[in-house]
């Protein structure tokens, strides 16, 4: 595991190392993950930082993300330019938030933007039927969602203003010591 | 003002009109409404200050459409919609408490940074200050923007978002200078900023580490291991992740989370767990024990030929070797460099392996527990919340197809029973349905509760008679397959009650069946644990009595080989053969269910025989790491091959944290005490291991400290301490108290947090409800008096 490795600085490996929750080893690995999605569009060398961005059809193959309902929600979150259209930045970001080091509130930041689909800051109902819509495949009826949607606000709105504000959001999954555990993806 | 009575709000549509208040406000003469401040808006939110006047002199239209208000129809207002606020009515609701706390967070600075970045972005295209990768884009064409750029104050709230962008910035990055560097990493790590953002914040704040690579720095690392083992040193400092580097398994467990999920896993990390602590508990007896022993094996060993059955029944070649107590003997070793200066005591390094290894295991425990007891505790009762159930039940792990088809299957399933609890209410139950309940159940106690105390019963009377049969090879087999039947038969016992049952909640179902399997084992492990600390070691039968040390580890030797062995017959028939059978013959679709609680309660059980032993076998935690690294793959494989995943739900977290206070509570409690009990008051046998011709195994510590005394100054004072500490009884109940308390202690801390947290949710409520009547109030007396704003509004 010497210093052989060409395709980062030290400097930008610290860098790496010092922002995300990896080590070096997993950020190599990542990488080489990331450059198997399209290898003659990844260059090897990313030394003097190319601007490199993989489209999402790409990404949203990946199998870990390939048959999640939300992976087109992640990979808008996580992008640069909020189509889903990743960087090696936004590769790495979005894997070490949804790594199991990751603490709680860090990682309900992220799913709130996840589950906020028309990207206001606020979970409405028109977010959260959709999100229901994707959980169920559309398995409820009309009416069974609209309830679903209507008790969910009910319990976990706190300042009344009838939608889902982080702080709300928040509060709920502090909750919940699932979250932790099922919001984790192993790469 | 006819029209300003009559004012409605939607939730997300872009519906314009207001429905009516239906509220009983204060009355009019003292009603005080906040006014519109005539100065600019400029600065942060936090700054401006809210002005109250007295009502104006519209008293006399106000009660008028008051009265007209109340009179209409009373619609519940539903929410408040921002697109129509004024700006009074939004300067207001951001100098709310619930706003302004979530600006001293870093989320809440990285938000608001994101949100006062994004204005200017739509005006002036470009925003230097801070990179922005998440903008919200989409929002640049919503109405919302349009109409805070077209007022008067937009050029302004673009100037004041680049300052604020570049103030949030700057606070980000003093907030990092001011702490340690691994309190600062850590922070920085968990801030909800692009990873770009990160690094240029982390270049301002941790200047002399970003900068400086080893390479650069002057002083000079002459070799490659240097400069690695300083960055990995750094690296460590900062990032206490000893777990992960472990990657023992990573791949397989990976495969099993993506087809079954969570649950599954857990059983899986349960097992990885016990191997590592077996690991430990292996290698400190090893390296202070055995291979000592080993080196200078004792001068009256004599050898007996090697055979397969003793392997099995471990009498014959293996009661003569290293795995069991009557091998070591008590020598002293004086012939190596080192121990000529201090000699080597084997006896003592016995009882202090053992004693060490224990306590070390016990710490390890502890932590682990409060550790996953912080992770899983619940300040409020959340059995069933709904919205729980829609945001943190979905397993991103799961990646199969068809696993991810079961998935939403189980949460819609899931989603609907709770509807259906909310819309029907609790049943009725007639009192003759509540009392065959009650007969069920105390049927289904007394079966269960009978079929323990008869296996027991069987268990302590084949126990006797198995010590007359004790040179016939097979059958001393007998019983520790009695045993292991048993604990397989048993739980299908159970099962088929909790059938019969039909428990309300699924997580009582699995409640009562883990505390019933619980005590089955504790009844049996306590019934032989009985018998061999209370019959063998104080009777003297001839035939036992010679080394019964050694016979009690044979028995655990064989007890945890049977248990191994009926494990895999189960597997094998239980899984396989039957998803055969139900395939084939039944000509069902349906493949069993791998019954968690069960399996981790068979490891448990296999640990508590683990910890037993090894104060009679110290080799026994090799075997039990054999055992479960080939349970791992067997079960792995049967998993694959023949189960599906479980559609009931099943709170990993919780449960985990239930696993392992059960592995402490009775199963290493229980085997501390037991050997606690053999150390200090048992005899030991005369004939045979390193205890032989003391009263009592530590004695032969007394000893060793008197001998040690006279070698060296530290030595001594350090065994005068000990002696203090042990001839007085207080030394039991002092850390116990200690302990006590301090848990005591922490309940209380807990339980005052838990009402501070109710208060200030009662408070948030109440403080929602306030706003909805202001901002209501104050968007009526702002269309009120702006009828043209009102109209250009509901124009768009």
């Amino acid at each position: 595991m010497g210093n052989k490795q060409t395709i980062f600085t030290a400097q930008q490996l610290d860098a790496y190392q010092d922002c995300t929750y990896f080590t070096r080893k997993e950020i190599l690995r990542l990488f080489y993950r990331y450059r198997d999605l399209a290898p003659q569009l990844v260059p090897l060398d990313y030394t003097n930082h190319p601007d490199v961005k993989l489209p999402y059809e790409l990404i949203g193959s990946m199998p870990e993300l390939k048959d999640n309902p939300f992976r087109q929600r992640i990979a808008e979150v996580f992008s640069e330019d909020g189509e889903g259209n990743m960087t090696l930045d936004d590769f790495l970001d979005m894997f070490s938030v949804l790594s199991e080091m990751a603490p709680r509130d860090l990682k309900a930041y992220y799913a709130f933007k996840i589950y906020d689909f028309n990207d206001d800051d606020f979970i409405c109902k028109s977010d959260l039927e959709k999100t229901l819509n994707k959980l169920t495949r559309n398995e409820l009826t009309e009416d069974e969602v609209k309830m679903v949607c209507e008790k969910v606000i009910d319990e976990a709105d706190l300042d009344n203003d009838g939608r889902l504000s982080l702080e709300d959001f928040q509060h709920m999954i502090n909750r919940a010591p699932d979250f932790l555990s099922t919001f984790h993806i192993r790469i | 003002m006819a029209n300003g009575g009559n004012f409605s709000v939607n939730i997300c549509e872009e519906d314009h009109d207001y429905e009516n208040l239906g509220e009983s406000g204060p009355s009019r003469d003292s009603f005080q409404v906040f006014k519109e401040p005539a100065c600019n808006v400029r600065g942060n939110p936090e700054d401006i200050q809210m002005e109250m006047f007295t009502k104006n002199s519209d008293t006399s239209d106000s009660e008028s459409t008051s009265s007209s208000k109340e009179s209409s129809n009373v619609y519940r207002v539903r929410s408040l919609q921002r697109n129509n606020w004024s700006a009074a009515t939004r300067r207001v609701l951001s100098s709310m408490p619930s706003r302004k706390t979530g600006l001293h967070s870093s989320a809440g600075m990285a938000v608001r940074a994101r949100q006062t970045c994004a204005l200017p972005k739509h005006q002036t295209s470009s925003c230097d200050s801070l990179h922005i990768p998440r903008a919200t884009q989409a929002d640049i064409t919503s109405p919302e923007f349009e109409e805070i750029s077209t007022e008067d104050e937009g050029n302004n709230l673009a100037d004041s978002g680049l300052w604020c962008a570049e103030t949030n910035k700057q606070q980000l990055v003093s907030d990092l200078r001011g702490v340690s560097e691994g309190e600062g990493m850590r922070k920085l790590r968990a801030m909800p900023l692009s990873l770009a953002d990160k690094m240029e914040i982390r270049k301002h704040s941790f200047s002399p580490l970003a900068k400086n690579s080893v390479i650069n720095r002057n002083v000079p690392c002459h070799n490659l291991p240097c400069m690695y083992l300083s960055r990995m040193w750094r690296h460590c400092r900062y990032t206490p992740r000893f777990s992960t580097s472990l990657k023992l398994w990573h791949s397989s467990m990976k495969k099993l989370s993506g087809r079954y999920g969570t649950g599954v896993l857990s059983y899986f990390t349960f097992l990885r767990t016990l191997l590592f602590i077996n690991l430990l508990f292996f290698i400190i007896t090893f390296l202070f024990l055995v291979l000592p022993q080993a080196i200078h094996p004792p001068p009256d060993s004599h050898r007996v030929s090697f055979s397969w059955i003793g392997l099995l029944t471990g009498i014959g070649y293996l009661s003569q070797s290293l795995m069991f107590y009557g091998y070591y003997s008590n020598i002293t070793i004086k012939t190596t460099s080192i121990t000529s200066v201090v000699p080597y005591c084997i006896p003592t390094a016995y009882v202090f392996t053992i004693t060490m290894s224990f306590f070390i295991i016990c710490i390890i425990l502890v932590y682990s527990m409060s550790k996953s007891f912080g992770k899983s505790f619940q300040v409020f009762k959340s059995d069933g919340n709904l919205s729980e159930n829609v945001f943190c039940s979905w397993d991103f792990k799961v990646t199969k197809k068809p696993s991810i088809r079961l998935q939403s299957e189980k949460i819609s399933t899931r989603l609907k029973e709770q509807l259906s609890e909310l819309t029907s209410g609790e049943e009725e139950r007639t009192l003759v349905q509540l009392f065959r309940n009650f007969l069920v159940h105390v049927a289904a106690w007394f079966i269960c509760l009978a079929s323990i105390f008869f296996s027991a019963l069987g268990i302590y009377l084949l126990s006797k008679k198995a010590i007359s049969k004790m040179h016939q090879n097979l059958d001393l087999l007998f019983m520790a397959a009695v045993v292991s039947g048993f604990n397989l038969l048993l739980p299908g016992i159970f099962n088929f009650c909790a059938w019969m049952e039909k428990h309300n909640s699924p997580s009582t179902r699995i409640y009562v069946s883990i505390f019933r399997n619980l005590l089955l084992k504790i009844c049996i492990i306590g019934v032989l644990c009985y018998h061999w600390l209370g019959k063998i070691a104080v009777e003297q039968d001839p035939q036992v009595s010679k080394c019964w040390e050694n016979f009690v580890g044979q028995e655990l030797y064989r007890l945890l080989l049977m248990d191994f062995i009926f494990t895999v017959l189960y597997t094998f028939l239980g899984e396989f053969v039957w998803r055969i059978f139900s395939q084939k013959i039944l000509r069902k679709n349906r493949k069993p269910v791998f019954d968690i609680a069960r399996n981790v309660l068979e490891l448990v059980y296999g640990q508590t025989l683990t910890w037993l032993g090894v104060l009679f076998a110290p080799l026994l935690p090799a075997v039990q790491i054999v055992k479960l690294f080939v349970l791992f793959y067997m079960k792995k494989n049967s998993l694959m091959l023949n189960c599906q995943a479980s559609k009931k739900p099943w709170r990993a977290t919780h449960m985990t944290t239930v696993f392992i206070t059960l592995l402490f509570f009775p199963s290493f409690l229980g085997a501390a005490v037991f050997v606690a009990y053999t150390v200090w008051i048992i005899k030991p046998p005369s004939e045979c291991g390193p205890f032989r011709n003391l009263t009592n195994m530590l004695e032969s510590v007394k000893l060793w400290a008197e001998r040690m005394k006279d070698y060296h100054q530290i030595l001594s004072w350090l065994i005068r301490a000990y002696n203090a500490f042990t001839d007085n009884p207080l030394f039991l109940f002092l850390p116990s108290g200690v302990f006590l308390l301090v848990i005591y202690f922490r309940i209380q801390v807990v339980d005052g947090q838990r009402r501070i947290i109710r208060r200030l949710e009662k408070q948030i409520d109440d403080e929602g409800k306030d706003k909805k009547f202001l901002i209501t109030q104050l968007q009526y007396l702002y269309e009120e008096n702006n009828p043209n704003s009102s109209h250009r509004h509901r124009g768009r």
